[in-house]
């Protein structure tokens, strides 16, 4: 695996994370964001649905909320999850835990995590976590991590703890991935925990970055948790410590607004579950991520008047909770009439074929392509988002970026 | 692609509007072949949104799309004709915004054929204490508990304005479980509400509009309808008031005889009918057109359906399984997914039921293809043989109705 950078303009780190499988077929554009899946699917998406996207990253997310109660099969399978799921061609990166849902807190011991699925809570000790690993066969996954410092007024203890279960449990993986057949062409990212003490931050990082790890996962970070000032503070003082050469995947942090900030203080890549969440609350994603490359344009343009985009703030009736800035709520009743497509100009399936009218009728009745619909636009928009952060920063237009998407 | 002429029609000034109109009907069946031994049928139906062969089984979309699938994928299924709602539809999102969107083909962005049914049998199956009179069906609606009288001439309008292919007449509906006078009344009011229907068609040049022959399981109230019914210049008929929950051996009787006495030249479109034996059986008795909501909702329970009955996909001992479903079948889940990850998926994802109803859905259409392809070849008779075969471990297990009904055609089961 092999982290190319192009450019690194104002902190932001423009490149290719390369070689990513033995066979180096794929490579994942940085910053981006990963596929993020339930059991190897794209929500509500069959792989016919999902491929009417066009660019999808080339890494597809699993996590063993998900997958831990698959254990007995995928070891009777063993050919690993990207061909039990009939996965298209893709690289498969595993995680602990799914960061579009909550799991409760308190159940994490010395030795263990503890992950969730249809049947409740499964405990999983290093040695399970690396069995399951070694049945899932993906190109790289986080080493097992102890990153319950999400809470408010956790201790600086229970931080302290956690930096050092989590050294402990990689170096028990580092181990165990070296014994292990089936991990030999994997490759194991460290986990740098650290709550929101900084002091604490810096030792992880600084004791994740000594051990022979592939990447660095942030975790902790969790968009819930903590404000973006803070956030930004930490992980600048986490990427200092840092060899510049590895990716650093954000975990648990979606939002547009959010993903820059990370993005300017040195985060490569971020996990994919946004825009699922907006779909489950019925919105679209609808705000400004287009980006002028010709800077003549761009004076022009900021003379201008902007064209109104649809103004999600003022959502008559009562809005969804969670729902940001960044879409349009289509259960709301202004849009039972409303003949065109979600966004104008988007090339996505739904925007091609469907309109806002459409939409909103099918959240009314409940039925089910609305997931469809609104999970195919929204995973096509905020890939377009990543797409053009990528573009605005080979082209020298953060800037102008960030006020388009941000206004 | 339309059946329909664009030129006007010649006729006398006197002759009423109606037949003039029906020269210019939007629907041409076209009788390919025909069993020698049975009396199935293979055709090629035009209609506005293009052919249709039949005998074809049509899923449900009930409320303007076909659960957790795609227009295109439908389309990529070789769905040519699928079905609406007009109770659904009409409440949500109601006639007038469908209109604006361009008719429900718009609406929902399907370009092949749509047909709709009244109303009707929602009216009586759904809704509480819904009252039948000669006007129409006063119910009260579930969703702001206002009372609404569904009258034959609103039925049609609703129709008109989702533009429906072929539109169901509103009849008086009575479950086939019923008996006595109620049944003789529905069909006398069913034949008034059909002429009441053809008045207040606006489109007939583009909207069929089909009779819906009942009369319950009295052959003689049957028989009446029939001569009634076939009196009027409708393109098409269905068999209705069947297949609720009546004994099979009174069901397969009143199809057959039905279509004895439905004209050859129109197609025959049997309601609610969708289990594959009784898709096969009632081919040979003569059915063209069939319509259930079963396949795609036994998907979403993970029932999968398959030459030999059906699997249940949650169920443990497909969690280590690891074919397809059927592994001669070509549906995108069978080319890709195997029972076991199925399995899996449905305790995480809504996914698991769309592949199901891609496959179920697949299933029909392909059954009825292969039905269609043995007519055609003159090898029906031997096809019901192996499609029984294949489906009951023994012959101890078919279905006597259905052994019965095929005697009845001339279809020996061995």
């Amino acid at each position: 695996m092999k982290l190319e950078l192009s450019k690194v303009v104002q902190g932001c780190r423009l490149g290719l994370l390369t070689a990513i499988e033995q066979t180096a077929q794929h490579s994942l554009d940085v910053p981006g964001c990963l596929l993020f899946t339930h059991c190897a699917t794209v929500p509500h998406l069959t792989q016919d649905t999902l491929h009417t996207l066009s660019n999808l990253p080339a890494v597809t997310q699993v996590t063993l909320n998900c997958l831990a109660e698959h254990h007995e099969v995928l070891e009777e399978f063993k050919e690993g999850v990207r061909k039990f799921a009939g996965l298209h061609d893709t690289a498969l990166y595993c995680s602990l835990h799914d960061s579009a849902t909550t799991n409760p807190a308190g159940h994490i011991t010395n030795k263990t995590v503890s992950v969730w699925g249809s049947g409740g809570r499964m405990e999983l000790t290093v040695a399970k976590f690396m069995a399951l690993q070694a049945a899932i066969k993906p190109d790289f996954y986080q080493s097992m991590a102890d990153g319950e410092t999400w809470q408010a007024n956790t201790s600086r203890k229970r931080v302290r703890k956690a930096v050092d279960r989590t050294l402990a449990h990689l170096d028990e993986c580092l181990i165990l991935h070296q014994k292990t057949q089936e991990l030999k062409q994997a490759k194991i990212f460290g986990v740098v925990e650290g709550g929101d003490i900084l002091e604490e931050r810096v030792r992880s990082a600084r004791e994740t970055a000594k051990r022979p790890v592939a990447g660095f996962v942030l975790d902790g970070f969790q968009s819930a948790a903590m404000e973006q000032d803070l956030r930004s503070q930490l992980i600048t003082a986490v990427t200092a410590e840092l060899p510049q050469e590895k990716p650093r995947l954000l975990q648990g942090v979606g939002r547009p607004d959010e993903v820059i900030a990370c993005v300017e203080v040195g985060v490569d890549l971020f996990e994919g579950f946004f825009p699922f969440q907006v779909t489950e609350r019925g919105c679209a994603l609808c705000f400004d991520c287009t980006v002028t490359t010709d800077p003549e344009t761009a004076v022009l343009e900021s003379n201008e008047e902007r064209p109104v985009v649809e103004e999600p703030k003022e959502n008559g009736d009562s809005c969804p909770e969670n729902m940001t800035r960044f879409e349009m709520n289509l259960n709301d009743k202004r849009y039972r009439e409303d003949l065109r497509p979600l966004v104008e100009g988007c090339s996505c399936y739904c925007c091609k074929n469907h309109t806002r009218a459409y939409i909103h009728h099918l959240l009314v009745t409940n039925e089910l392509l609305a997931g469809v619909l609104l999970m195919l636009h929204n995973t096509a928009h905020y890939l377009r988002f990543f797409r053009a952060l990528r573009e605005a920063l080979a082209n020298d237009r953060l800037q102008d970026f960030k006020r388009r998407v941000l206004q | 692609m339309a059946a329909v002429e664009s030129g006007t029609c010649e006729g006398p000034a006197g002759m009423s509007a109606v037949k003039r109109l029906s020269h210019a009907a939007p629907l041409a069946l076209r009788i390919l072949a025909e069993c020698p031994v049975s009396k199935a049928r293979a055709c090629v139906l035009t209609l506005p949104h293009g052919p249709v062969n039949t005998p074809v089984f049509m899923p449900v979309g009930t409320q303007g799309t076909m659960k957790g699938i795609t227009v295109e994928q439908l389309e990529e299924l070789g769905c040519q004709i699928c079905l609406g709602n007009t109770y659904h539809l009409g409440m949500r999102p109601g006639p007038e915004l469908i209109e604006k969107a361009s008719g429900l083909h718009g609406f929902m962005n399907w370009r092949r054929n749509l047909l709709t049914d009244s109303g009707g049998f929602q009216m009586v199956s759904l809704v509480e204490l819904s009252e039948v009179t000669e006007e129409g069906v006063m119910f009260r609606s579930p969703y702001d508990g206002k009372e609404i009288l569904l009258t034959p001439e609103q039925s049609i309008t609703i129709q008109n304005s989702l533009g429906s292919d072929i539109m169901m007449q509103l009849d008086d509906v009575v479950s086939s479980t019923v008996t006595g006078p109620r049944v003789e009344e529905a069909m006398h009011r069913s034949v008034r509400w059909l002429d009441r229907c053809i008045a207040a068609n606006k489109n007939p040049d583009r909207q069929n509009l089909f009779a819906i022959i009942q009369g319950g399981l009295n052959a003689d109230l049957r028989k009446a309808c029939l001569d009634e019914m076939t009196k009027r210049d409708v393109p098409g008929f269905a068999v209705g008031g069947l297949s609720g929950g009546e004994e099979k051996d009174d069901f397969w009787k009143m199809v057959t005889l039905s279509t004895d006495h439905l004209p050859r030249g129109k197609p025959r479109y049997l309601m609610g009918v969708g289990y594959a034996v009784d898709l096969v059986v009632c081919v040979a008795l003569g059915c063209d057109m069939f319509d259930c909501v079963f396949p795609t909702r036994t998907a979403r329970f993970g029932s999968a359906l398959v030459p030999w009955g059906s699997l249940q996909i949650k169920q443990k001992q497909y969690a280590k399984d690891f074919q397809p479903i059927d592994p001669d079948c070509q549906c995108a889940t069978c080319k890709r997914h195997s029972r076991a990850y199925l399995h899996a998926l449905f305790k995480s994802d809504t996914a698991a039921m769309h592949h199901i109803t891609i496959h179920n859905i697949s299933y029909q259409l392909t059954l009825m293809r292969s039905v269609r392809q043995s007519i055609i070849e003159q090898r029906f008779p031997e096809f019901v043989r192996s499609f029984m075969r294949r489906m009951f471990p023994s012959s101890e297990q078919y279905p006597s109705w259905a052994v019965d009904a095929l005697a009845s055609v001339n279809i020996a089961l061995d």
